[in-house]
């Protein structure tokens, strides 16, 4: 379902002692629908960069991104949107927007999307039911916890029925009670099918979850197992 | 962007207005060609036919001696002075005449050229002098001043119109600027490109139609306060007549140019801005 073949990235200026930076050095690998992979490494080894890639965020220096045997950067930026409607994203700084409560951050989505009212009145609550704030329908942002944000950036994520969920270090800043509560939420997504890139650099996590494992050092694949550990 | 448009409405105006102007001074702008006191009346009337052949001129209209006299005694008639001076010179003074009118200030110079040049050598003789000369300097100004003037507002609209689309560009700008969060996550759950732009270009619109609505309004007061004293100035000119008369013209320019302002500006802030 998606593949990443030779993909190199490199900074030209963006890096603080003005060398070019690589962020993924020549990375091969495929990701099979319904696949749960989590992607780790240090900060800095390149698994935000990879994300950012599928999201079509940013343009390999070198390589090819395919989704369904989609060059995704090949394609001509009128039809980004329709490929990023197949994505839901969800990141460690929640990205949620402040203005709007909980129930419209998620409403919003399917606004853009160009849902209809109704669509949107059956869908929401659904969703907010599915990640456990119900209660928490009309508060804003700032009134939650940040388990609470996370899981309200779940919701969103999951509102327009994606095929993929990636995840950027979704647990990053929460502790280890909200940690297993997101873990949990997002294997409950992968059993309904759909396929899950989780980056981490949690131990505890992946050793927990037993599914595939790609880890990253200094941009290069250096491992890639099924139901592997966290060995760095 | 309200100057601007107040500007370009006021283009329209002065058009009008100019034109009004210029037929007026049209009317009165002439050249007169006076003949030696032996020319026969004619030869005079020959040269008349010719002159009115040539296409640029409107109306050629023959004054002789005794006509200009009539003229002269009828206008003066209450001046005692001037009534003395004509006795004590004795006779009849004047010349005989033909007034020539052009279609504009512009074509005298042919009728001039006509005379000295193509005019044959015979009735060339016959001429005293042409006053042309004397009011050159009079029809170049006019003319100059109209077209001048026209010009002066035409560059000033183009200077005030970047100024607008700067100001309304700087404006979306920061719009741009300062929803950036909002336009990446709308980017991230996949909004279509004019999901995104068309808030902006409609915010753009929106200020231009604003701007409209204030310049009307200005437009109307100035109209209103300035309509009859102008009307004392030239007679026939009443700019709030005028305004009122041509309503929806002014609307429409007035929109146009601000709608365009607006939207033109912010196309430009969201090239510049909105990666999308």
């Amino acid at each position: 379902m998606i593949k990443f073949q030779e993909v190199t990235k490199i900074f030209p200026t963006n890096s603080p002692n003005g060398y070019p930076t690589t962020a993924l050095d020549n990375i091969s690998f495929e990701i099979k629908p319904k696949e749960f992979v989590s992607i780790v490494g240090r900060s800095g080894a390149g698994k935000t960069t990879l994300l950012r890639l599928l999201m079509a965020e940013e343009k390999p220096t070198r390589g090819q991104v395919f989704i369904d045997g989609l060059d995704i950067h090949k394609i001509k930026p009128g039809k980004l949107p329709a490929v990023r409607r197949r994505i839901g994203a969800v990141f460690q700084d929640y990205k949620l927007l402040p203005s709007k409560t909980a129930y419209e951050n998620v409403a919003y989505v399917m606004e853009v999307i160009g849902a209809d009212d109704l669509e949107i009145a059956r869908d929401v609550p659904e969703v907010i039911e599915i990640v456990g704030l119900t209660e928490r329908t009309n508060n804003f942002p700032v009134e939650l916890s940040g388990g609470e944000k996370q899981r309200l950036s779940i919701a969103r994520a999951l509102i327009h029925r994606p095929e993929v969920i990636l995840a950027d270090e979704p647990t990053g800043n929460l502790d280890p009670y909200n940690t297993s509560d997101i873990i949990r939420l997002l294997l409950k997504i992968h059993e309904l099918g759909t396929t899950v890139v989780l980056s981490t650099h949690n131990k505890e996590i992946i050793n927990k979850l037993g599914k595939r494992v790609i880890t990253l050092e200094n941009g290069k694949i250096i491992r890639d197992e099924e139901e592997g550990r966290f060995i760095l | 962007m309200t100057m601007t448009i107040l500007l370009a409405t006021s283009l329209f105006l002065f058009k009008d207005i100019s034109q009004i102007l210029i037929s007026a001074i049209r009317e009165k702008a002439d050249i007169s060609v006076y003949f030696k006191t032996a020319a026969q009346e004619e030869d005079i009337l020959n040269i008349q036919g010719e002159l009115s052949k040539i296409p640029e001129v409107k109306d050629v209209e023959y004054v002789s001696k005794e006509k200009a006299l009539e003229d002269f005694i009828q206008r003066h008639k209450d001046n005692q002075v001037l009534m003395g001076s004509l006795e004590e010179v004795g006779g009849n003074p004047f010349l005989a005449a033909l007034n020539v009118r052009a279609f504009e200030a512009s074509q005298y110079q042919a009728v001039v050229n006509f005379l000295d040049a193509t005019l044959e050598p015979v009735y060339q003789n016959l001429i005293e002098k042409v006053d042309y000369y004397q009011r050159k300097p009079v029809i170049e100004r006019i003319f100059a001043l109209t077209s001048g003037a026209g010009k002066v507002g035409i560059s000033l609209s183009i200077v005030l119109a970047i100024v607008a689309i700067l100001v309304a560009f700087n404006t979306i700008r920061l719009a741009i600027l300062n929803q950036a969060e909002e336009i990446k996550i709308q980017r991230l759950v996949g909004a279509s490109n004019w999901f995104i732009r068309g808030p902006f270009l409609v915010q753009g619109a929106i200020s231009g139609i604003i701007s409209t609505l204030i310049s009307l309004l200005i437009f109307a007061l100035i109209c209103w306060f300035l309509g009859p004293k102008i009307e004392f100035l030239f007679s026939g000119l009443n700019v709030w007549k005028f305004f009122t008369g041509n309503f929806f013209t002014i609307i429409l320019i007035q929109l146009s140019t601000g709608i365009l302002l607006g939207a033109i500006s912010s196309s430009i802030a969201i090239r510049k801005y909105l990666k999308v």
